[in-house]
């Protein structure tokens, strides 16, 4: 498919976004929410939807919703219930999921976002609390073979999210930047780990084009089965590129879900029954409605920790950061509280700023890992860095020790010395090489002093040859100037 | 009285994966009409101003805490399965045809 959007199209897009809040329990019940697990271990009456089992809200997961509203500035509802949605589908085993439907808990918030240097303000419609469904898997050796589907319901009524955003969003670039910015937004709120490949943070988008100018939205549809934010990306320009070509040769869009086919690089319309869903919902007749004081919102306001775009703000400002490096650093609260434990342990901000961004992001990077994945500590590059700064060991070798630390996550300086890595920064040991140095290398010592400065390199080369390269290059250079202008013949 | 048509209760009927031969058709046509027809008293009254009502208990804000505890042994969880297989319910294949 060609990819071309052309200026005389606008394209508008709005996101659906789920997300598993971090709580210790389930939504509705006691059981435990943490990821894996044996098949069907953490299922209890109430997540089955056994006869007679009655659903009771988790304190913790209420507060999370709602700090989730708040971190996105939205209203907080005075008044709000749960209500049933139903639908047949068997990773749901009561057939309803508790949802919101009406009387959502958050409504009417924005989140800022800076895509391509332009800065927009990105509507938020509503944030419910819903329950997760459980998860199916198909037996056999390919799904098109199986003729089961075999069900696990841990995930079933582990606490989620549902962020519905405005459709404000005007291309498929911005899309992803939202994603990444509502990602750290939730992350930094305290909310949810957002594991996208673990499924804690999923994302289905609405998607339309119109001539440029036009009042009237184009029909749309809706885009699933996207499982990462680069996926979502791609997979919008390629809709918007299907839609407007569709147009283009007089056809029209259909209105309907179509899946992403990530290997295939397209979507698909989905071949289910053109019928509108309906969901039949009704009030949850087993959970009472939820009011909530304004001072029990004032005191979750204040309780909401600083979110991402206030901390690149205050990292550039109190460490004297360029933005570049703010916005990197808060790519992640991890990384974010990594590089400020470090910063407030070392005079040089920037120095540390530069290790974070260049050697801990390019070895994260290159091992495909998490930094709460790996053992290397704050205090570790702290270590490292004074290690440099006196002079003890040289930059190059720092990159090698700070390899190994990050691997193993021991002390720069037990590194340094168990491999012997220490610079000779022995003045009086170092004077004593030079000295050999310069006896071994009279033509060398004789052709700088008639003025050839490159014969100098040859005296410098003598001595770290003697040292295996642990001498302290900046000490050599003085000491070999020293001793070149003192001992005239 | 109100009798529903044909399509709606064929439509009820499909929502709650429920197969009605015609005569049970016929039957639940008069029946939910009239079921209807009850619901629809509510209209001879005066509700201006009136909020819907949420919950008939009156009750808010029934909470617990957010602690674990015990799940269901999981012999006892699939007890109640059609089928299982390796610790999962198994049932006929679903798949959404992409
Ligand atoms: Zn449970």
């Amino acid at each position: 498919m060609e990819v071309e959007n052309g200026p005389g199209w606008e394209i508008v897009i709005g996101l659906e976004i789920h997300v598993e809040l971090l709580t210790r329990s389930k939504v509705f019940c006691s059981c435990a929410t943490g990821f894996g697990g044996e098949p069907n271990t953490r299922v209890c009456p109430v997540c089955l939807g056994l006869p007679g089992s009655l659903p009771v809200l988790n304190a913790k997961a209420l507060e999370y919703a709602v700090k989730t509203g708040l971190a996105l500035n939205c209203e907080i509802a005075s008044f709000s219930k749960f209500d049933r949605k139903n639908y047949f589908y068997p990773d749901l085993p009561k057939a309803y999921q508790i949802s919101q439907y009406d009387l959502p808990l958050c409504r009417h918030g924005y989140l800022e976002i800076e895509a391509g240097g332009v800065r927009r303000r990105i509507g938020i419609t509503r944030v419910h609390l819903e329950e997760e469904t459980g998860k199916s898997l198909h037996a056999g050796t390919s799904i098109v073979d199986s003729p089961f589907t075999l069900l696990d319901y841990n995930r079933a009524g582990i606490p989620l999210v549902e962020i519905v955003t405005e459709p404000d969003i005007r291309s498929p670039e911005e899309a992803r930047v939202f994603l990444e910015e509502l990602k750290r937004v939730v992350e930094f709120a305290g909310v949810s780990d957002v594991k996208m490949e673990e499924g804690s943070l999923r994302c289905d988008a609405n998607i339309s084009v119109r001539p440029r100018g036009a009042s009237r939205l184009g029909t749309k549809t809706e885009v699933k089965n996207m499982n990462s934010f680069r996926a979502v990306q791609r997979a919008l320009e390629y809709e918007a590129a299907r839609q407007i070509a569709t147009l283009r040769a007089g056809g029209r869009v259909v209105q309907e879900t179509r899946h992403w086919d990530d290997a295939a690089g397209v979507t698909r319309g989905m071949r289910s029954k053109e019928q509108a869903q309906d969901y039949r919902y009704f009030p949850e007749p087993d959970l009472v409605p939820i009011v909530l004081s304004p001072e029990q919102i004032e005191q979750w306001r204040r309780e909401l920790p600083e979110l991402p775009a206030a901390r690149r703000e205050r990292l550039a400002r109190e460490y004297g950061l360029p933005a570049y490096d703010a916005a990197i650093l808060t790519a992640s609260k991890k990384l974010a509280d990594f590089f400020e434990e470090a910063a407030r342990a070392f005079p040089d901000p920037k120095m540390v700023s530069n290790w974070v961004m260049g050697e801990l992001l390019r070895l994260l990077k290159a091992e495909n890992k998490e930094l709460d994945q790996v053992p290397l500590q704050p205090s570790d590059l702290v270590g490292l860095l004074s290690l440099v700064r006196d002079g003890v060991i040289s930059g190059a070798t720092a990159k090698e020790v700070f390899e190994e630390m990050f691997h193993t996550g021991d002390p720069a300086a037990s590194i340094v010395d168990r491999r012997g890595l220490r610079q000779i920064s022995d003045e009086g040991a170092l004077r004593e090489i030079v000295r050999r140095a310069m006896a071994a290398n009279p033509d060398a010592v004789q052709s700088y002093r008639q003025g050839k400065e490159k014969a100098l390199g040859a005296l410098v080369g003598a001595v770290m040859k003697e040292t295996r390269g642990k001498a302290n290059p900046q000490l050599v250079n003085r000491l070999l100037l020293e001793a070149l202008r003192e001992a005239k013949p | 009285m109100q009798k529903l048509s044909s399509e709606q209760v064929a439509h009820v009927a499909r929502l709650a994966r429920l197969a009605l031969n015609e005569t049970e058709q016929e039957r639940f046509a008069v029946q939910l009409g009239q079921i209807l027809a009850y619901a629809e008293k509510i209209r001879e009254l005066d509700l201006e101003g009136v909020e819907p009502t949420a919950h008939v208990l009156g009750l808010t804000n029934v909470t617990r805490r957010d602690e674990v505890r015990a799940s269901l042994d999981r012999d006892e969880v699939l007890r109640n399965g059609p089928e299982v297989e390796n610790g999962y319910f198994r049932v006929p294949r679903v798949v959404e045809e992409a």
